[in-house]
């Protein structure tokens, strides 16, 4: 692995603090966060700002879903029953996505979504 | 419940390759509509099943040389603080607060998404459970 110089380890510092708290607080990756700021900070492409973003998310997802089992929040059954299928949607997605139209998927994935956010609020 | 559980990850992991948008996104709200988990349960939860794709993600984008790996790494590890601080963040805040900003991440994803259909020419998303 190539040597990260002390500048840039800081700058990853920043990213990768506003990324996990991210994380920590909506139980997501973090990418949101990160792959703009690695774009428009670092100058990364947006390939190797998703990508890279991806390694960090193995990192930030195993502490913050560990301190999550610290506070008894965790189910690892539903976690695995539901993360281990999802690598199977992922390729299924990949393959999909040279085949159907993104610009219709977008709109009905935007639809679904704030669906979402209605139904979370509501049955709170 | 294990075959709804796996249906969720199916789903959530194909919206997740076809649109490059992370899978927690979907993995929160499906663990708390579909699995009845607490809003928070869900979140923690959803860090789990997120591991998973997250590692074959980066394995796969790895062989087209779109990972910097010693930079990744060290990003996920020195937000370490930041994690948990926001781990510790989640649990004291009150439950109806965390789930109405959830609610707006959900929203604001929407509208990036919307962008995204009525932009002129869409790029095809590379990534697959990028956030």
């Amino acid at each position: 692995m190539p040597r990260v110089s002390r500048n840039r380890r800081l700058e990853l510092l920043g990213i990768g603090t506003a990324a996990g708290v991210f994380s920590g607080l909506f139980g997501v990756g973090g990418g949101t966060v990160m792959v703009p700021l690695l774009i428009l900070w670092l100058g990364y492409d947006e390939r190797t700002a998703t990508g890279t973003s991806l390694a960090a998310i193995v990192v930030i997802s195993a502490i913050g879903a560990t301190t999550q089992a610290f506070y008894g929040n965790l189910h690892v059954d539903d976690g695995l029953l539901v993360g281990i299928p999802a690598i199977g949607g992922v390729l299924l997605g990949t393959w999909l996505q040279q085949r159907v139209s993104m610009r219709v998927i977008s709109g009905l994935f935007a639809l679904l979504l704030t669906a979402l956010a209605v139904d979370l609020v509501v049955t709170s | 419940m294990i075959v709804e559980a796996a249906l969720i990850g199916v789903a959530a992991g194909a919206v997740s390759g076809m649109l490059g948008v992370g899978g927690g996104i979907l993995f929160v709200p499906a663990l708390v509509l579909v699995l009845n988990l607490s809003q928070v349960e869900g979140e923690a939860t959803s860090l789990l099943a997120i591991l998973p794709v997250a590692a074959v993600g980066t394995w796969s984008q790895r062989r087209y040389g779109n990972v910097r790996l010693a930079e990744g790494f060290l990003m996920g590890t020195l937000a370490a603080a930041g994690t948990i601080g926001g781990v510790a963040l989640v649990n004291v805040l009150p439950a109806h607060v965390v789930k109405v900003a959830f609610a707006v991440l959900l929203l604001f994803t929407a509208f990036q998404m919307v962008r995204r259909a009525l932009a002129p020419d869409v790029p095809p998303a590379r990534d697959g459970a990028g956030s």
